[in-house]
């Protein structure tokens, strides 16, 4: 399986944006490529967009959070967009809140949200 | 095994006496309906009836579960459910066949018609047991119907400002009508582009612990994505019972009027900013 | 009104492998189709879903693959959804505690029994050490 999902720079930022059903695989093949590109860039925010995803399910949650905790131990901070309201509720039944992941409406309120915590100060590295 | 000879008798009687029973019955369902329904509608009805069960009894005997009844079981459904919509009773309803029994009474002449009757009064009482199962089908459908219809009108998701939606929650919560309120409310801070979610729960008569947990996984869901959702309208009784039931809010923000969670949202919005994208590009 | 006492019906069913990684994308699709064909609400639809994924890598994981069974159910007039995932593998030896929150024998956050429990309407879980799993879901239509 050699398919990847793509990450697009824009300015300082990352932009990931999942537009099918990952194999767990894949799960795994963009956490890596995800961290060696903010290593490469010297990317300061990463936007992971979820809006088409139809679940979420622990591993792609714990993925999720797991991601937000690497990208900020490398100056990264994360925000995941676009969650639909049906995931939202599975997620909570399922008993996965995705504390410490920050999350935004969709993808230009996350920039909004990236932009506002480098105002408030830089992530420290 | 039902021998289709031994309600010869029966059959006779019923072909026989066909446009006069027919008439009698019409009469009868009438009366006992108290024109509270035309008898145009009655006679149309029964005028089907009749001949359908004639049929059945030719061809099944006293069977009335078998294949044969089919006709007569799809006539008298349509019947019942029609009856239960017009707010009829199941006696009513189910008057409607065994009132044929009456019909046939003054009829039997000789000893032998006893059995006949006997033989009527067994089918009829089936099929009278038939249209209440359904009458009470159907009001059952009618009932659900109506609470979720109760369900749609009682949670309306409003817009109260740029950014800010609103639920009023009035009545009891159970989880079905949670599950509905957390829908809308989710899908409408989407829609309206909402990063505030007010709940109210002024009209709300009782906080128990399931009720709490049903608002708090609201608060979370909203919050996975990317919305803050404030608690207002807790009344001081309700206040006391969370206390008193030792139910965690956790870091959620509780409000005690809806105006001081508007204003707690617009100060929010404000401290936020506008959402300018443009200088980070 | 469902009634639990009232016999269940089953049409529509598939069996499919869980053997590899695929293997959880298709059961989530097979279980996706069945649920929309059974006009689950579209949570009650994405919980069932995530609960299978749950439970196919499960199946996947630690019970060293098997098969997942997916059927149209009805009982008393109301629609649903069944998903039995079976395997052969090491068996659970405490079952009470694997449906403890938090509980986990290898990767994973432990929520996926528990957390597949709580997605679905009915939930039941056979185990034995030496001798598999199986464990069934079913999610109703409102």
């Amino acid at each position: 399986m050699s398919e990847r999902v793509p990450i697009l720079k824009i300015g300082d930022v990352l932009l990931v944006s999942i537009q099918f059903d990952l194999e767990d695989q894949m799960v795994m093949d963009l956490q890596e490529d995800l961290s060696q590109r903010i290593v490469d860039t010297g990317a300061h925010g990463v936007v992971i967009d979820i809006s088409a995803l139809e679940i979420v399910d622990s591993f792609v949650g714990r993925m999720l959070a797991s991601t937000a905790a690497i990208s900020r131990v490398l100056g990264a901070e994360t925000v995941v967009v676009g969650m639909r309201p049906a995931v939202a509720m599975t997620l909570v039944e399922l008993g996965l809140s995705l504390g410490g992941v920050r999350t935004a409406l969709n993808l230009e309120q996350g920039i909004g949200e990236l932009r506002r915590s480098r105002r408030n100060g830089p992530v420290p590295r | 095994m039902t021998n289709v000879g031994d309600s010869d008798r029966l059959l006779g009687l019923l072909t026989e006496g066909r446009e006069e029973f027919t008439g009698q019955w019409v009469r009868s369902v009438t009366s006992t309906l108290a024109g509270r329904l035309p008898a145009a509608e009655v006679q149309q009805d029964l005028h089907e009836l009749y001949p359908a069960l004639l049929d059945a009894l030719r061809s099944g005997g006293l069977a009335t579960r078998d294949e044969s009844y089919g006709e007569v079981r799809s006539l008298l459904t349509e019947l019942s459910r029609n009856r239960a919509r017009q707010g009829f009773s199941p006696t009513e309803t189910a008057f409607s066949v065994l009132s044929l029994k009456d019909v046939l009474e003054p009829a039997l002449t000789a000893g032998e018609d006893v059995r006949a009757y006997l033989q009527l009064a067994r089918v009829l009482d089936d099929l009278g047991l038939y249209t209440i199962e359904v009458h009470a089908k159907t009001r059952e459908e009618i009932i659900s119907a109506q609470a979720e219809q109760l369900l749609e009108l009682s949670t309306p998701v409003v817009k109260l400002w740029e950014g800010v939606v609103g639920v009023p929650l009035v009545g009891t919560l159970d989880s079905a009508r949670t599950q509905v309120v957390m829908e809308k409310l989710l899908q409408s801070l989407l829609d309206l582009n909402a990063t505030h979610a007010i709940v109210d729960i002024t009209g709300v008569p009782a906080v128990d612990t399931q009720v709490a947990q049903h608002l708090l996984k609201t608060v979370v869901a909203a919050r996975m994505m990317g919305a803050e959702c404030v608690i207002s309208g807790i009344r001081p009784q309700i206040a006391q019972t969370i206390v008193a039931l030792g139910i965690e809010f956790g870091d959620i923000t509780t409000k005690a009027t809806l105006a001081d969670a508007l204003r707690h949202a617009l100060d929010r919005i404000e401290a936020r900013g506008p959402v300018e994208i443009g200088g980070l590009l | 009104m469902t009634s639990s006492s009232q016999p269940v019906e089953e049409s529509d069913a598939q069996e499919s492998p869980i053997t590899g990684n695929g293997d959880v994308v298709k059961a989530r699709q097979a279980v996706r189709a069945l649920a929309q064909q059974a006009r689950l609400s579209l949570v009650d639809q994405t919980k069932l879903v995530t609960a299978a994924s749950e439970l196919a890598r499960n199946t996947l994981s630690y019970g060293g693959g098997g098969t997942m069974r997916v059927s149209i159910v009805t009982r008393a007039g109301t629609t649903g959804v069944k998903a039995v995932f079976s395997d052969q593998g090491p068996g659970i030896p405490d079952v009470d505690l694997a449906l403890t929150d938090g509980w986990s024998s290898g990767r994973g956050m432990g929520l996926g029994l528990s957390g597949a429990r709580r997605l679905a309407d009915e939930f039941t879980l056979e185990s034995a050490p030496g001798r598999g799993t199986t464990v069934s879901v079913v999610k109703w239509a409102r």
